[in-house]
């Protein structure tokens, strides 16, 4: 292959790969708002939150597995906790109110974290050795393979579980239509523990492969501001929307930093995707994928 | 919570409640339906039908409202302060105005979900789904497509056969007929009185059709301005001039009547 062009495809795959992780956290952000219409601004404090306690009983000895299943169970409780403390005694407020909340509740949520485990930047090794493979002469990060497929992996699970299981069917029906679920008996309250507890999973998931990537510091939790964007582009309330514009995102950052970068003067990718988000809220406010009611004409 | 036929089911005792903070939509209603009846609620726009209809399911702290005054019995027992989900799986199901379908799921996706909230087995779900297409064949035919792409008529059908799922002992309907064409509305009406008369379902039924509504009920009971005004059977109301002129548009019955006119604003 020409080398420009092996290193543009390059480049794109390694843009959409790193995409698939923003999905990822913006999944945690969709699995709530669809369900409560609330933006959970805490997403990323939770995402910290995970990484955090895995790597800190790593770091006290426990194995891998014990470590990862302790994690689990410490972000359901973090989940159910913000759900049942907070959220529900505002249930029937104003959106506005409820994001007030959580942006409290993520501040608490790093405090808390910097109490119980202290300041200092980890080292996380998922044990994935980095070395680049080559696929007819485009080089492709091992361990950004290795993000993207535990990432798909869990939006299949998710997928699967929304489609094929009766919580699943319950959770539809209440993102469809929350007085009528709750007209023909749904358990409401039930139901957002459920995503709460997801999202709590999917946060730690995210953390663990960004924490890998970027290292575990208070900064991880800033990567609500990478899916913010992508939120904006697939809609709020898609989870398929929120994995097409984590790609569009991904792939779009690279390529701009490559070769708009160094007209400009580089530092393209950190405010790019807010520019294709501005330009995609003008022409589409509900997003990509974004809810457009089921009517017809 | 047992009652036997003719008994009260559901009894309101002069409700009031009130919207938004202080906006009073019921002041003062008072309703009865026995065991197996069909009672319609029958009011013109805003008079405090859906108000009343979703205080009875307690549907209203969802909407912004709250019962400020009153009582509200079911099956012997004071209800007001009972979650939605516990009177449905006692029985009480409401089927709410506008349809409200999961437009995004299936028809059949709309139908399980009405049973899941009665934790229905598998087994059961399926006899039930299939109870359900009986009633309503054309539901059957579009089981498979998004409940937002049926005709209104259907997602009626699927509104209440969503309802049916859950076992209902007496099922809440708001204005049925909305936005129907009347051949539907008789369809749907037609299959409800069957289930009244064939399984016993106790009916309360919001109508702002009221010559609708007193062909098809065995009481009515009339809401003018957040009060109930009017209780009578339905049969006995259909010859009652007032109730002829003001809200069937009919001159007056052969007879001549010595009522004076009811007090309300047309």
């Amino acid at each position: 292959m020409n080398p420009e062009l092996s290193f543009f495809v390059e480049v794109v795959v390694g843009g959409l790969l790193s995409g698939v992780m923003y999905a990822l956290v913006a999944i945690g952000f969709v699995l709530i708002y669809k369900t409560s219409g609330v933006l959970n601004f805490a997403q990323g404090a939770m995402v910290l939150f995970a990484a955090l306690t895995f790597v800190s009983l790593v770091e006290w000895g426990l194995p891998f597995p014990a470590a990862l299943i302790a994690t689990l169970a410490v972000m359901v409780v973090v989940g159910l906790a913000v759900e049942r403390a907070v959220l529900r005694p505002l249930v029937n407020q104003p959106p506005i109110t409820l994001f007030m909340a959580t942006l409290g509740v993520a501040y608490v949520i790093e405090g808390a974290a910097q109490l119980v485990w202290g300041t200092q930047v980890h080292g996380l090794d998922l044990g994935i050795d980095d070395t680049p493979l080559e696929f007819g002469g485009v080089l492709v990060s091992r361990f950004d393979l290795f993000a993207a497929a535990v990432a798909g992996l869990m939006v299949a699970l998710l997928t699967l579980f929304f489609r094929y299981t009766r919580t699943g069917l319950a959770f539809r029906a209440v993102a469809d239509d929350p007085l009528a679920a709750l007209s023909i008996g749904l358990r409401l309250p039930r139901i957002w523990s459920a995503v709460w507890i997801a999202s709590g999973i999917v946060a730690l998931v995210a953390g663990l492969l960004w924490g890998a990537r970027l290292g575990v510091q208070f900064s991880l939790s800033l990567v609500v501001l990478k899916a913010l964007p992508v939120l904006v582009l697939g809609g709020f309330d898609s989870i398929a929307g929120a994995i097409v514009a984590g790609l569009i995102v991904g792939a779009a950052e690279k390529l701009a930093e490559v070769y708009l970068g160094p007209f400009i003067g580089g530092g393209i990718e950190g405010w790019i995707a807010y520019v294709a988000a501005l330009a995609l809220l003008l022409i589409r406010p509900s997003g990509l994928l974004g809810q457009r009611s089921v009517e017809r004409a | 919570m047992t009652t036997a036929p003719g008994e009260d089911l559901l009894r309101v005792e002069a409700l009031e409640a009130i919207y938004g903070g202080g906006i009073r939509a019921l002041s003062g209603v008072d309703l009865t339906v026995r065991e197996g009846e069909i009672v319609a609620l029958a009011g013109s726009n805003g008079a405090g039908k859906t108000t009343l209809l979703r205080a009875i399911a307690n549907l209203l702290t969802a909407t912004g409202g709250r019962i400020t005054a009153g009582r509200v019995a079911y099956a012997g027992r004071d209800v007001a302060r009972t979650r939605t989900d516990v009177l449905v799986r006692n029985g009480l199901v409401s089927v709410l105005e506008g349809r409200h379908c999961f437009r995004s799921l299936t028809v059949e996706e709309n139908l399980i979900a009405g049973g899941l909230g009665r934790g229905s087995g598998r087994a059961e779900l399926q006899a039930d789904l299939q109870r359900v297409y009986a009633l309503f064949p054309r539901l059957a035919q579009k089981r498979s497509l998004p409940a937002g792409l049926v005709s209104g008529g259907e997602q009626q059908m699927t509104a209440i056969g969503r309802a049916l799922m859950g076992h209902p002992r007496l099922l809440v309907l708001d204005e049925p007929s909305m936005g129907l064409a009347p051949l539907v509305t008789d369809e749907i009406y037609r299959i409800l009185g069957a289930l009244n008369r064939s399984d016993g379902l106790t009916l309360l039924v919001a109508e702002q059709n009221v010559a609708l509504a007193l062909r098809h009920a065995h009481r009515c009971v009339v809401l003018e301005t957040g009060r109930s005004i009017l209780e009578g059977l339905a049969a006995d109301l259909r010859t009652r001039d007032d109730i002829r002129q003001v809200y069937l548009g009919l001159g007056p019955a052969q007879r001549v009547s010595k009522r004076p006119p009811l007090p309300m604003e047309v």
